[in-house]
């Protein structure tokens, strides 16, 4: 193969923040304009909708805007997933909407991201939007923040105000960004810095930001003991398997094989690794990211919703009370005492929540006290009790097995998002 | 991100979602079209649940205007991979008058297989349809989510999805109420292609370039053979060498005139290649949105 036939590319997901007054729709279209990604039927088709809206200019809003109440409306309602690809790496973008429901859009967004780009306008530099996005990414747990000063062109590409924006950045986000951030000076709508590095800002040493994105290492919280939280138990009952029994998952943290030994919660039993596989491949070990099916030397009661941990180094906690960071997504509201779904891993079953200890303003970052339920797109503190213990790490520390999510049981939606923290002292 | 390549990440998160699907519903089935990304998925269910059999069937909606090498393809894989097959055939909704056969040019039996499917899932019970949709493939897809929940009518409502977050997916459904699933939302074309060439896995001979009967149509190569679409006098047959790059039924797939008869050599033309897929599917051409408007009528 000539082109692009690399069978052992990356994968990098991030997310955009930001709106479309930031230039967010003309980054993205030129990030896959530029690296071959838009094709020429679906240009012509944003070109000929353009011109049919009256739009003077093509409207890569229209790429990504595909529902038929966004393109009438010229509103982007919700999460889009764009894909694109170069010769080093593969991308998946969560491109959210700035403006509407940006909490509740933001968070879906950033829950599977490895990077957010934050955008900022030269112009106008951190404003409100801008605090909203930082604190929602470092929420959520997102390691590398990039921020992307849009509109340089319309500054004169002046140092000086780029590096006031980053000093302001800086600032605004040390109380609580943990994040490792890095600051490109962009025109999204002229290229500088996006692909190619700007000739009108040779003062800029860092790289463009798509080779930035190309080579930007980003630790995962995959590291640790052995986990694996059990999906399924796979039982072929045939007369070539009449005894299999396989434990079917998604290794959430470390590695495994075979020889090692495991414990089982919550019931606290032990055995030891006899095979890896997946398909009709056996495997001499298996990562974190990987689905296998694994099988155990003990003939032991292991069901859905059970973890599989190494033996060795530190266990997940097992408690029925935990402390979550709640993000609130449907009108109607979370109401203190009432018995939701909770689904945690592949672990299911029923929560109330004992104490809502405070709200948090996004923009502001100030507490509420004294809250009897949570509305649309809030942010809060709770206190969550459950039927059976759940088996967590904190979500600092591992995202699978730190989040959760609340299901109404009167109309089956998903109404919340929860990630376990550490009680407050 | 992990340390995985990038195929090994699509597999095991896909692996991972024809998991959940088979643990959180009763009665699933999945989408068999005879396409490539059917073809991908149903590779993958065999990978997930082997040294089992796949705990679902395969479902194809059969509009009757079939190259006949998809048929002969999908009874073998069935029959490889020992899995159960069910057909629904759209000639039976027209026979019985549930849906009324288009006439004309541009007639397409593609529109009336929503109904077929709706009736076939019913007939069967089942409660959640896997399909090989991609998101890359058609703006409406790329906002639907990976279990998507359709209305006992079988539409989908795309304003007022549920949020999906993580990897925690919500089968959670009143009776009657059925799910789209999505196992390789997050695939790419050029993914499909790089996997099926990493994998070895056998494809329909359509997809490799071979000498057919076709005639021009609005810029876009259709089949003469087999003999299924009406054309206009001044639409005249020349034998060319073609290959499909998707596989609709015959009135819905464009050909693509290739050299390509290798997986290295698809790979290499789809990389230069400046045109989707989905541009040579006149079911998208119908107007802006065609795509939502079909899923909103339970359309895959």
């Amino acid at each position: 193969m000539r082109n692009n036939g690399y069978l052992d590319m990356r994968l990098l997901r991030f997310t955009t923040a930001g709106s479309v007054d930031d230039g967010k729709s003309t980054l993205i279209g030129r990030l896959l304009y530029d690296s071959k990604s838009i094709f020429e039927d679906q240009m012509e088709a944003v070109e000929e909708a353009s011109r049919s809206r009256g739009n003077e200019e093509v409207n890569l809003a229209l790429l990504t805007d595909g529902l038929r109440a966004e393109r009438e409306q010229g509103i982007t309602i919700d999460v889009a997933y764009r894909y694109f690809a170069t010769p080093r790496r593969k991308f998946i973008i969560a491109d959210t909407p700035g403006h509407i429901q940006y909490t509740r859009n933001m968070v879906t967004g950033a829950s599977t991201a490895d990077l957010a780009i934050i955008l900022i306008d030269a112009r106008h530099g951190v404003v409100e939007q801008t605090v909203r996005h930082s604190w929602l990414a470092s929420l959520l747990e997102i390691k590398r923040i990039t921020v992307c000063v849009n509109k340089m062109d319309l500054v004169d590409f002046s140092e000086e105000v780029f590096e006031k924006i980053k000093d302001d950045f800086l600032a605004m986000s040390a109380p609580f960004l943990q994040a490792e951030v890095n600051f490109i000076p962009i025109s999204a709508k002229l290229g500088d810095n996006v692909v190619e590095r700007s000739a009108n800002m040779p003062w800029h040493k860092g790289v463009p930001l798509l080779e930035f994105l190309e080579t930007v290492e980003i630790p995962d919280s995959w590291d640790g003991p052995f986990r694996m939280s059990v999906q399924y138990v796979v039982r072929p009952i045939s007369s070539k398997w009449p005894d299999f029994r396989g434990y079917a998952g998604r290794i959430c943290q470390g590695s495994v094989k075979p020889g090692d030994e495991v414990v089982v919660l919550p019931s606290g039993l032990r055995s030891k690794v006899t095979g890896i596989r997946l398909g009709e491949e056996t495997l001499d070990k298996a990562l974190a990211g990987e689905s296998v099916t694994i099988t155990l030397a003990d003939d032991i009661d292991i069901s859905r919703g059970d973890i599989l941990a190494a033996a060795e180094g530190n266990m997940p906690q097992a408690e029925q009370v935990v402390n979550l960071n709640v993000c609130w997504f449907r009108s109607s509201p979370l109401v203190k005492g009432k018995r939701y779904v909770i689904r945690h891993a592949t672990q299911e079953t029923v929560g109330i929540v004992k104490s809502i200890e405070y709200k948090i303003n996004v923009s502001t970052r100030e507490r509420e006290y004294d809250c009897e339920s949570l509305g649309m797109n809030d942010i809060a503190r709770v206190v969550l009790k459950t039927a059976d213990p759940l088996i967590f790490e904190y979500y600092k520390d591992n995202r699978t097995m730190g989040s959760l999510i609340f299901i109404d049981p009167g109309t089956n939606d998903t109404t919340g998002a929860g990630m376990i923290v550490p009680e407050e002292i | 991100m992990g340390q995985l390549t990038h195929l090994k990440e699509l597999e095991a998160e896909s692996v991972y979602i024809l998991r959940e699907v088979a643990a959180q519903f009763g009665k699933p089935c999945i989408l068999f079209s005879g396409g490539k990304d059917s073809i991908v998925l149903t590779y993958l269910a065999y990978k997930a649940f082997y040294p089992a059999r796949i705990p679902f069937p395969l479902v194809h909606i059969d509009t009757g205007h079939n190259f006949p090498e998809t048929l002969v393809y999908r009874d073998n894989l069935a029959e490889r991979l020992g899995a159960s097959l069910i057909v629904g055939y759209v000639q039976d909704s027209i026979d019985q008058g549930k849906v009324t056969e288009e006439h004309g040019y541009n007639a397409s039996r593609n529109k009336l297989q929503t109904v077929t499917l709706l009736d076939t899932l019913a007939e069967h019970k089942f409660d959640c349809a896997c399909g090989g949709a991609r998101r890359d493939e058609e703006k409406a897809r790329a906002k639907e989510r990976i279990f998507s929940h359709r209305d006992e009518f079988g539409q989908w409502n795309p304003k007022n999805q549920r949020p999906e977050l993580w990897d925690l997916y919500n089968a959670k459904k009143d009776p009657g109420e059925h799910f789209r699933a999505f196992p390789i939302s997050n695939w790419t074309e050029m993914d499909v292609w790089q996997y099926i060439y990493q994998e070895g896995i056998e494809l329909p001979s359509l997809y490799y370039t071979h000498k057919r009967k076709c005639f021009l149509r609005d810029g876009q190569w259709l089949a003469a053979e087999p003999d299924i679409i009406k054309r206009r006098e001044s639409e005249t047959v020349q034998e060319l060498e073609v290959r499909c790059r998707t596989i609709g039924d015959v009135t819905c797939t464009g050909l693509t005139l290739s050299k390509a008869h290798s997986l290295e050599d698809i790979i290499d033309e789809i990389a230069s290649s400046r045109v989707t897929e989905r541009g040579g599917r006149a079911d998208d051409k119908r107007s802006e949105t065609a795509m939502e408007d079909r899923k909103k009528e339970g359309y895959f």
